[in-house]
């Protein structure tokens, strides 16, 4: 049986196709300003014929936007499911996105112990990271590999992203070198994150999902806060998608009935 | 080269009808905030000249360069000023400081000279941070509330829209009022997520002064949450730039129901309004003199 999820991001649309447990096809498009057209988008660039897809489960922020979707789960138990069917050996989720942070413990089934969220503040999501490169003008890539090269330690005091671009400015006219800076930078953002994971409780292994974990020098400074090495997947950014379709095989799901965490 | 609309006026001010050389008690009040800086002298605590400026990256300098400011055109000179407290986040970096004080005793005391021994709330919004202060009809401080790790609800948040709209920051305020229907409030927890709200609003095809509106509808409510904890007093007044900004303050005085007292004063000047007549109660007790 083929299931669908889709994952209506801040910044990206996310389609996965499973059959079995497994990714059969995926597809990623920018969200842009109307989530209904990247929906759209993203599930013209499926190679799966739509016929073919008995259940369709929606997640993310924006799940309202797609009325193809018979019913609807939480981006936490969605992170939960996803991840633990790629690393079963995972007990605890963290789940770093454009705008939003999550930690969440599970038991060997998946199922969701306890979970924090940040949903209110740029500073511990991919926003806070956008925003940083953006003032030391480098790419995203860049700023996470350059990291790895830093030979000094940088005080970054800012909580918030606004204040760290100020700071950053003045550390730039101090002609603080890039790499110490952007080791800071993820340094920060690892801080914040962390914190929200000792709210629930580290349990190894640790899972590492979102777009943010594709940053290197983020998990680089995860890695080090944690005391331990995360596990992350192929295609981070598509875990939750893939959650959801896999919650849509388990149940099926009557039209727009809210699943339970 | 990019205009600055984020740049507010600074500006600078003597009471012509006063003589220092009159006076029995000369002191200073500076406060050095993170995004603006301020210096005041008072003659035996009256009022007598300010100076409100940009804090520069270096902030020994920024002290100095503000109370030249204010003495400007007196015939004043910093070695006259017989006693100087510094506030503010730079206040151990006043060079000809005598002693530091918090600006949240600074404020309360600020506000009392301000706008009279009724008032007990005081909301301080300031460069990076606003605070929510009660005290006593002297201007003691019984309790406070503060953010100074984000930028909702602080000038920096308002300088961030500011600059996204390409509208001067002092015009923001008049140019908000200008809607006919008040729009939803954007994020009112995160500057960033409300500026990537509003340049959807804006692509969508919002007007600058809806957009406005719904930004200064998000501060005031950032604010009013902060007065909601610590307690909504009667007499309620505001500290700070921000409370120049009409859009922010009579949407915040819609929320809490209650309407601040209007300065005649700068309000910007209030920390080092406080922070000078800590030093001519400390001239007058402790008998100092530099």
């Amino acid at each position: 049986m083929l299931t669908a999820g889709i994952d209506v991001g801040a910044k990206t649309v996310k389609i996965v196709v499973a059959a079995d447990g497994r990714i059969v096809d995926y597809a990623i498009v920018p969200a842009g300003q109307d989530a209904q057209a990247a929906i759209e988008q993203a599930w013209g660039k499926l190679k799966t014929k739509a016929e073919d897809i008995e259940v369709i489960v929606a997640t993310g922020s924006g799940r309202k936007s797609t009325q193809r979707a018979q019913g609807f789960v939480t981006e936490v138990a969605a992170a939960a499911r996803g991840a633990i069917a790629l690393f079963p050996e995972a007990r605890t989720v963290i789940d770093v996105g454009a705008e939003e942070g999550r930690a969440i413990k599970i038991d060997e089934t998946g199922k969701v112990l306890d979970f924090a969220i940040n949903e209110k503040c740029a500073a511990g999501a991919g926003a806070f990271c956008e925003a940083m490169a953006r003032a030391l003008e480098v790419s995203l890539e860049e700023m996470g590999a350059m990291s790895l090269n830093s030979t000094g330690k940088v005080a970054m005091n800012a909580q918030c992203a606004v204040f760290a671009e100020s700071e950053l400015v003045t550390l730039v006219h101090n002609q603080t070198p890039k790499p110490d800076m952007a080791r800071a930078i993820h340094d920060a953002i690892s801080d914040r994150i962390v914190s929200m994971v000792r709210r629930v409780g580290m349990a190894e292994k640790v899972a590492l999902i979102g777009g943010v974990a594709k940053n290197v020098g983020f998990v680089h400074s995860l890695n080090g806060d944690l005391g331990a090495q995360v596990l992350i997947p192929e295609e981070p950014e598509i875990v939750a998608a893939l959650g959801a379709a896999l919650l849509g095989a388990q149940d099926k799901y009557a039209k727009t009935a809210e699943a339970s965490v | 080269m990019a205009e600055e609309y984020w740049r507010w006026t600074e500006s600078r001010w003597t009471d012509p009808d006063l003589k220092w050389q009159d006076a029995k008690i000369i002191t200073a009040g500076v406060d050095v905030g993170s995004v603006s800086s301020q210096a005041v002298v008072m003659l035996d605590g009256r009022l007598y000249c300010y100076g409100n400026t940009r804090t520069g990256s270096n902030s020994p300098d920024s002290a100095v360069k503000v109370m030249n400011m204010a003495l400007e055109g007196t015939g004043l000179k910093i070695e006259d000023l017989q006693y100087t407290v510094g506030t503010g986040y730079g206040r151990v970096n006043v060079p000809f400081g005598n002693r530091a004080i918090t600006e949240i005793a600074c404020h309360a005391r600020g506000a009392n000279f301000m706008y009279g021994p009724s008032v007990r709330t005081v909301l301080d919004m300031g460069g990076q941070d606003c605070k929510a202060i009660h005290c006593d009809d002297r201007g003691k401080v019984t309790n406070f509330l503060m953010n100074d790790k984000c930028a909702a609800g602080t000038g920096r948040g308002m300088e961030v829209f500011a600059d996204l709209l390409s509208v001067p920051i002092n015009d923001v305020g008049e140019l908000s009022l200008k809607v006919e229907d008040e729009p939803p409030p954007v994020s009112s927890t995160c500057v960033v997520f409300a500026k990537s709200e509003a340049s959807g609003l804006l692509r969508e095809g919002w007007p600058k002064e809806k957009v406005l509106a719904a930004y200064c509808s998000a501060m005031a409510h950032r604010v009013f949450t902060l007065l909601e904890r610590i307690g909504m007093e009667k007499e309620f007044a505001i500290t700070g730039g921000i409370a120049k900004n009409v859009g922010v303050v009579s949407r915040l005085e819609k929320e809490l129901g209650v309407k601040a007292l209007k300065a005649k004063i700068d309000t910007q000047i209030a920390g080092a309004i406080g922070a000078a007549l800590f030093a001519k109660a400390l001239v007058e007790k402790e008998g100092k003199k530099k």
